[in-house]
C-alpha cells in the first residue's frame, strides 16, 4: 500500500514537471477554464436577478451548492485524466503495456496525469463558495467544517467513480461514450440547484443510482440548517457522503472485472 | 472577380465533400442525441422551477422558453465553439504549408469546410430531437408561416455567420498554438452570448446593448425568437442589414488576419 502510494506520488511529480515545461500554455488554459466556468455562474446570477429565488433558495444558497460541487468536480477531473485517455489507449493497443507491469492498472492510469489546468475550475468554485459562505453568515462549527470537507471528498470520489465506470465501458465498446458526460458534467449542472426542483424520476436517479444528492443537497441542508421538504432522515445529512466512497470502491471492482475481460485490439 | 465566379464551383465541391465525410459519424450523432435530450430536460426543469417560484412578469413566457431550449439543443452544432480539428492537426504538423499551394483562395477554402462543419453533424441530431420534442415534450411549432419564413431566412445567416466565426478560430491557430486558453474562452462565450446557456432576454437590461452589438446572437437567439414569434416576422427587415453587415465584416476581418498570418508563417523543413 505504501509502495503504491509512493509510486503514485512519483508519477504525479513527473506529470507536474512535464506540464510546467509549458508554463505559458498552462497559465492560458487555467485562465481559460477559470473564465469558462465563471461565465456559467454569470448566467445563474442573471436568472436570480429576474426570478429572485428558486423554491425558496436565494442566490447565495444556490452559490453554496454550486461552489461545493464544482470544487469536488475540479479535484476529480484533475486526478482522472488517465481514465479519460483510456479509450484511446485501448484502440491503439497501448493498454497492453500497462498490463505487463507488476502494478494495478487503476493505479497506473490514475498516475498518468494530474491535470493542473483544472485549477481554473477549482479557483472559480472556491471563490463562489467563499462568497456564499460570507453572504450567508453561516454559524460555522467544527462538525460543519468537517462535513463540508467530507462532502467535497465524497463528491470527488463520486466523480472519479463515474469516470472509472465510463472508462470501464471502453473494455466492451472500445470507445468512450460521450453519453456518459451527462453523468459528470450533467451531474455538476444538476447539483447546482436544490434537488427539490426536479421531477421525481430525475431526482431519484441522482439520489439512488448516481448518489449526487448525498454529497451536495443533503450535507448543504445540515450546514445551512434548512428544513427538507423531501423528508430524508436528519442523520443522513451528516453521513451521506460515505455512500459515494462506497460508490468509488464498487466502480474500481467493476473495473477489475473489465480488465479480466480485456482483449487487445492487436493494432 | 471573374475568378471568384469560376471558383465558386470548387468551393461548393469542397463543402459538399466535407459535408459527406462528416455525415459518416453516426455513432457520435446518436450519442449526441441522447446528450442533448438530457441537457434540454435539465434546463427545462430549472426554468419550470423558476417560473413556479416567482409571479413577476418575465421577458419570455414559460412555453416560449421550453421551445427555445429545444431549438438550442437541436441546433447545437451550429455554435462556433471549436476550430476545424483537421486544420489544427495541419498547423501542428506543419502540413499547413501544402494548403498554400492550392489554386484557391485559402480563406474561402477553409470557409467552405467550416460551413460543412456547422451543418453536417446536425443532420442526424436535429431532426430526431425536434420530432421527439414536438410530440412528447411540449415544444411548439412556429405560430404562422411568416414566422417560419423569417426563422428560415435567419437560420441561413446563422450558419454563414457561425462559419465565419469558426474560420476566425481556424485562422487564430496560425498565430498561437498555445492560445488554447483563448479558444476555451471563446467557446464558452459563444454559448453564453448566443443564447445557449440562457435566452439572451434574461440578461440584465444594462447588458443588452453590449449583447446586441456582437454577432453571436444571430447564431441562435435571433433566429429562434423569429421561430417563436417573440420577434414579429416583419422585424426581419430590421435585422437583415445587420446579419449581412456582420457576415461581411467577419469575412473581411478573417481574410485580413489570414493574410497577415501567412506572411509570418515559417515552414520548417523535414
Amino acid at each position: 500500500m505504501t509502495n503504491a502510494l509512493r509510486l503514485y506520488v512519483h508519477y504525479i511529480g513527473q506529470s507536474v514537471r512535464s506540464q510546467m515545461q509549458y508554463r505559458a500554455s498552462f497559465l492560458m488554459l487555467s485562465l481559460g477554464t477559470f473564465f469558462q466556468t465563471g461565465i456559467d455562474f454569470l448566467a445563474v446570477a442573471a436568472l436570480f436577478a429576474r426570478f429572485e429565488h428558486i423554491h425558496g433558495w436565494a442566490l447565495p444558497e444556490v452559490a453554496f451548492l454550486y461552489g461545493l460541487i464544482n470544487i469536488a468536480f475540479a479535484f476529480a477531473d484533475a486526478a482522472s485524466r488517465g481514465f479519460d485517455l483510456f479509450g484511446i489507449m485501448v484502440r491503439s493497443g497501448d493498454f497492453d503495456r500497462l498490463l505487463l507491469r507488476p502494478r494495478s492498472t487503476a493505479l497506473q492510469l490514475a498516475g498518468q496525469e494530474l491535470t493542473l489546468r483544472r485549477v481554473g475550475r477549482l479557483l472559480q468554485g472556491s471563490i463562489v463558495f467563499l462568497w456564499a459562505c460570507h453572504t450567508l453568515d453561516i454559524a460555522w462549527s467544527a462538525p460543519k467544517v468537517c462535513l463540508a470537507l467530507f462532502a467535497i471528498f465524497g463528491g470527488a470520489c463520486l466523480f472519479v467513480g463515474l469516470l472509472v465506470m465510463q472508462a470501464t465501458l471502453a473494455f466492451w465498446t472500445t470507445e468512450s461514450l460521450e453519453l456518459m458526460n451527462t453523468m459528470t458534467y450533467g451531474g455538476v449542472q444538476t447539483a447546482q440547484y436544490p434537488m427539490t426542483i426536479y421531477r421525481a424520476y430525475f431526482r431519484k436517479f441522482f439520489t439512488y443510482v448516481v448518489p449526487l444528492a448525498c454529497v451536495n443537497y443533503l450535507p448543504a441542508l445540515a450546514v445551512l440548517e434548512r428544513s427538507d421538504p423531501l423528508g430524508f432522515p436528519v442523520v443522513l445529512r451528516w453521513i451521506a457522503p460515505i455512500i459515494c466512497i462506497v460508490f468509488l470502491v464498487v466502480a474500481l471492482q467493476v473495473w477489475k472485472i473489465g480488465v479480466r475481460h480485456y482483449r487487445s485490439t492487436g493494432s | 472577380m471573374n475568378t471568384y465566379l469560376s471558383d465558386s464551383k470548387a468551393y461548393a465541391a469542397v463543402c459538399s465533400a466535407r459535408f459527406r465525410t462528416l455525415l459518416q459519424y453516426r455513432a457520435a450523432a446518436f450519442a449526441g442525441f441522447g446528450t442533448q435530450l438530457f441537457w434540454a430536460l435539465i434546463y427545462i426543469m430549472i426554468f419550470e422551477a423558476f417560473y413556479r417560484s416567482s409571479p413577476a412578469t418575465q421577458p419570455m413566457t414559460y412555453p416560449e422558453v421550453v421551445t427555445y431550449i429545444w431549438l438550442c439543443q437541436a441546433f447545437l452544432v451550429i455554435l462556433p465553439f471549436n476550430a476545424d480539428p483537421d486544420i489544427r492537426a495541419m498547423v501542428r504538423s506543419g502540413n499547413v504549408v501544402y494548403e498554400l499551394l492550392r489554386p484557391a483562395n485559402l480563406y474561402f477554402f477553409w470557409y467552405s469546410r467550416a460551413i460543412a462543419q456547422r451543418t453536417a453533424p446536425g443532420v442526424f441530431r436535429a431532426l430526431p430531437i425536434l420530432i421527439i420534442a414536438l410530440v412528447f415534450f411540449e415544444m411548439d411549432l412556429p405560430p404562422d408561416f411568416l414566422a417560419a419564413g423569417a426563422w428560415f431566412i435567419s437560420m441561413i445567416f446563422a450558419v454563414l455567420i457561425s462559419a465565419a466565426l469558426t474560420n476566425l478560430l481556424n485562422i487564430s491557430l496560425l498565430w498561437t498554438l498555445s492560445g488554447e486558453g483563448i479558444s476555451v474562452l471563446l467557446a464558452a462565450s459563444a454559448g453564453l452570448l448566443s443564447g445557449l446557456t440562457i435566452p439572451l432576454v434574461f440578461f440584465p437590461d444594462w447588458s443588452q446593448a453590449f449583447i446586441a452589438f456582437l454577432p453571436y446572437r444571430y447564431v441562435m437567439d435571433i433566429p429562434f425568437r423569429f421561430y417563436l414569434g417573440h420577434l414579429s416576422a416583419d422585424q426581419i427587415w430590421n435585422h437583415l442589414p445587420f446579419q449581412i453587415g456582420h457576415l461581411v465584416a467577419l469575412i473581411a476581418a478573417g481574410r485580413l488576419i489570414l493574410n497577415r498570418g501567412i506572411r509570418r508563417l515559417v515552414a520548417q523543413g523535414g
